[in-house]
């Protein structure tokens, strides 16, 4: 079937890939800049065409909670917010990290600490790559980069998800939530009636009992756990490294950005071979795992690099750790809501790394 | 021996005048002795026994005594984070409305730190049972000051008494819920004696019919001992229960269906 050509929002497109993508369950709560997802959700009303589940939760905590309860049951679940409802959220995703439990979670990222202002940043991204909650875990992290890959990432993040039984993030931003772009909509799915062997589904006389739990108070039995979700996350890393790169084969400098920020990057891109100076942009599309791998084989071809990030410094500490000191790697980027311009950039790469 | 004692000829399905349900596994349990949480467990399990309900119960155990509830019950279990039930058993229950779903959940995780889940959940109506034991105290973190808590009662974090003034007043989240028009069914049982074990159970197969029949959420408040964290052995504890807890929180039904 061929796919959809529609003018939507990031939001929107999320919400309609997601009933598209026969997903069983959403579970929000209102926050700027993403409220979109939810009302959209709630307008379409898929409850009576898929019979999608759609609820309006009293809180962040009781919505992730919900997905935590959909998950275990096996379900296509997931829920959204922006940065302060994120962080609300973060004792359930740490559960059910514990619990190896797949879902998706939407973070329309702004800006920060506390409640910060309402315009994008990129300031989650300790918080989404790191873990987030307590204990070592880490999400599968998917960055897009335009409305067409909000929509596309709701189905990728579930593959992924159900694939190595791992929370999924998408991490979008302010901008590209809101902004409208034309995208190409899969057709609908039929939600799957299938159960994963390891849902509690009630038991039948066929099977032993299932149970979630992150429960284990066994230290031994407990280091035994953590060592298996350490050994997913080595083949997550492995298997899952996604990128794009922009004129890198014959860059002298790199620039790295995510987002909306490889947006602008791309720009500044543009305009410095404009000017002769050969720059390329490694866009990571997962922030976990990281293109470590890659941005380490184009620090033996460059002679320098700008991590560019809406926030004071965080992508930079990973490409760091990938270039392991061959080249000089330096950090640019607007704070406190401010989109960072592509002229900001050229400056920056200018006076940070090329005269630097 | 058997042989010897003629024991093998009183073994037979005729004389059987009671038994241990299937739905309680053997493994040993973590409550201390004396405790009401296993009696509120086989009970629990036996309705779920003779309702034919094993194949349809999903449970949602808390963070608390009875965490590992799925230890305990052979029947599928979440464990829920601390006060989070009521919203992790509403997804269940839209997921999979065919099901038998409850929560069990302590005062400490119900009254306390999961207030608003439990609030909320009642007043949309959710179609799960929720089962609350009410000992008045923090049992697995070792006897600390809880919601429930009766005023001047001691704890390890109010050794002196829980003053009102300073530390607040027990909250009773069974009269709360009882005036939400989500609940259907709300009342306060016990399982200290033989006859309130049995009332308990009468409510736990009524809740498991109304849940049937689509009717809102059902709550049953179990007050129960704990004689670990009152300090007292088990007889003392029921008799304190029956002296100081049940005229704070009278035992009965709260909201019953219009018939």
């Amino acid at each position: 079937m061929e796919k959809e050509l529609r003018l939507m929002k990031g939001n929107e497109a999320v919400a309609e890939a997601a009933i598209r993508a026969g997903t069983d369950g959403y579970f929000g709560y209102p926050i700027t800049p993403q409220s979109e997802i939810l009302e959209y959700l709630m307008e379409a009303n898929p409850g009576e065409t898929t019979g999608m589940v759609v609820l309006q939760a009293e809180s962040e905590i009781a919505a992730i909670n919900m997905v935590y309860g959909g998950a275990a049951c096996g379900k296509k679940v997931m829920t959204s917010s922006s940065s302060p409802g994120i962080s609300l959220k973060q004792e359930g995703i740490s559960y059910i990290a514990g619990a190896e439990l797949p879902c998706l979670i939407v973070n329309v990222v702004r800006a920060g600490p506390g409640l910060g202002a309402i315009q994008p940043a990129q300031s989650d991204y300790f918080q989404s790559v790191k873990g987030g909650g307590h204990g070592d875990y880490h999400l599968i992290v998917l960055a897009p980069s335009s409305v067409q890959e909000m929509a596309d990432f709701v189905e990728l993040g579930f593959e992924l998800a159900f694939k190595y039984r791992n929370p999924v993030m998408m991490l979008s931003d302010g901008a590209i939530g809101q902004m409208m772009e034309k995208v190409y909509l899969s057709p609908q799915k039929e939600r799957s009636s299938d159960s994963p062997l390891w849902a509690t589904t009630g038991k039948p006389a066929s099977r032993p009992r299932n149970f979630i739990t992150s429960l284990d108070l066994d230290p031994y039995g407990q280091e035994v756990f953590n060592n298996k979700l350490q050994a997913k996350y080595a083949e997550i890393r492995e298997k899952e490294v996604r990128y794009e790169e922009f004129l890198c084969e014959d860059a002298e400098y790199l620039l790295v950005a995510y987002g909306t920020s490889a947006r602008v990057s791309q720009k500044a891109v543009q305009i410095l071979r404009g000017e002769g100076i050969k720059v390329g942009l490694l866009r990571p599309i997962t922030l976990f795992p990281f293109p470590t791998k890659r941005i380490y084989e184009l620090a033996g071809k460059v002679k320098g690099m700008l991590s560019v990030e809406m926030s004071a410094g965080q992508m930079v500490e990973d490409v760091l750790l990938a270039v392991n000191g061959k080249v000089p790697v330096k950090h640019f980027g607007r704070l406190g809501g401010i989109v960072t311009t592509p002229e900001e950039v050229v400056e920056n790469l200018k006076s940070k790394i090329i005269g630097g | 021996m058997i042989e010897a004692t003629g024991i093998k000829e009183i073994i037979k399905p005729e004389n059987l005048a009671y038994r241990k349900t299937d739905i309680m596994t053997d493994n040993i349990l973590s409550y201390c002795p004396g405790c009401g949480h296993g009696t509120a467990h086989r009970i629990l399990a036996e309705v779920i026994d003779e309702e034919e309900l094993q194949s349809q119960t999903i449970g949602v155990s808390p963070v608390g005594c009875s965490v590992m509830m799925y230890n305990y019950l052979d029947v599928d279990i979440q464990q829920a984070a601390h006060g989070r039930a009521p919203a992790v058993a509403t997804a269940i229950k839209r997921l999979m409305p065919e099901k038998f779903v409850f929560t069990y959940q302590g005062d400490g995780d119900l009254a306390a730190i999961g207030t608003a889940e439990t609030i909320h959940a009642c007043n949309r109506g959710e179609n799960i049972l929720i089962i609350f034991i009410n000992n008045g105290i923090y049992g697995m973190t070792g006897g600390q000051m809880a919601p429930t808590t009766l005023p001047g009662m001691k704890s390890s974090t109010s050794p002196f008494g829980r003053d009102v003034k300073t530390m607040g007043n027990p909250l009773k989240m069974t009269d709360i819920v009882a005036t939400l028009p989500g609940t259907y069914y709300v009342t306060r049982q016990s399982v200290h004696t033989p006859a309130n074990v049995r009332k308990t159970k009468k409510a736990i197969r009524k809740a498991v019919q109304y849940q049937k029949l689509d009717k809102g959420t059902c709550f049953i408040e179990i007050v129960a001992n704990c004689p670990s964290g009152w300090k007292m052995t088990p007889v003392q504890s029921n008799k304190w229960m029956e002296e100081t807890m049940f005229p704070f929180y009278p035992l009965g039904d709260l909201k019953t269906p219009e018939e």
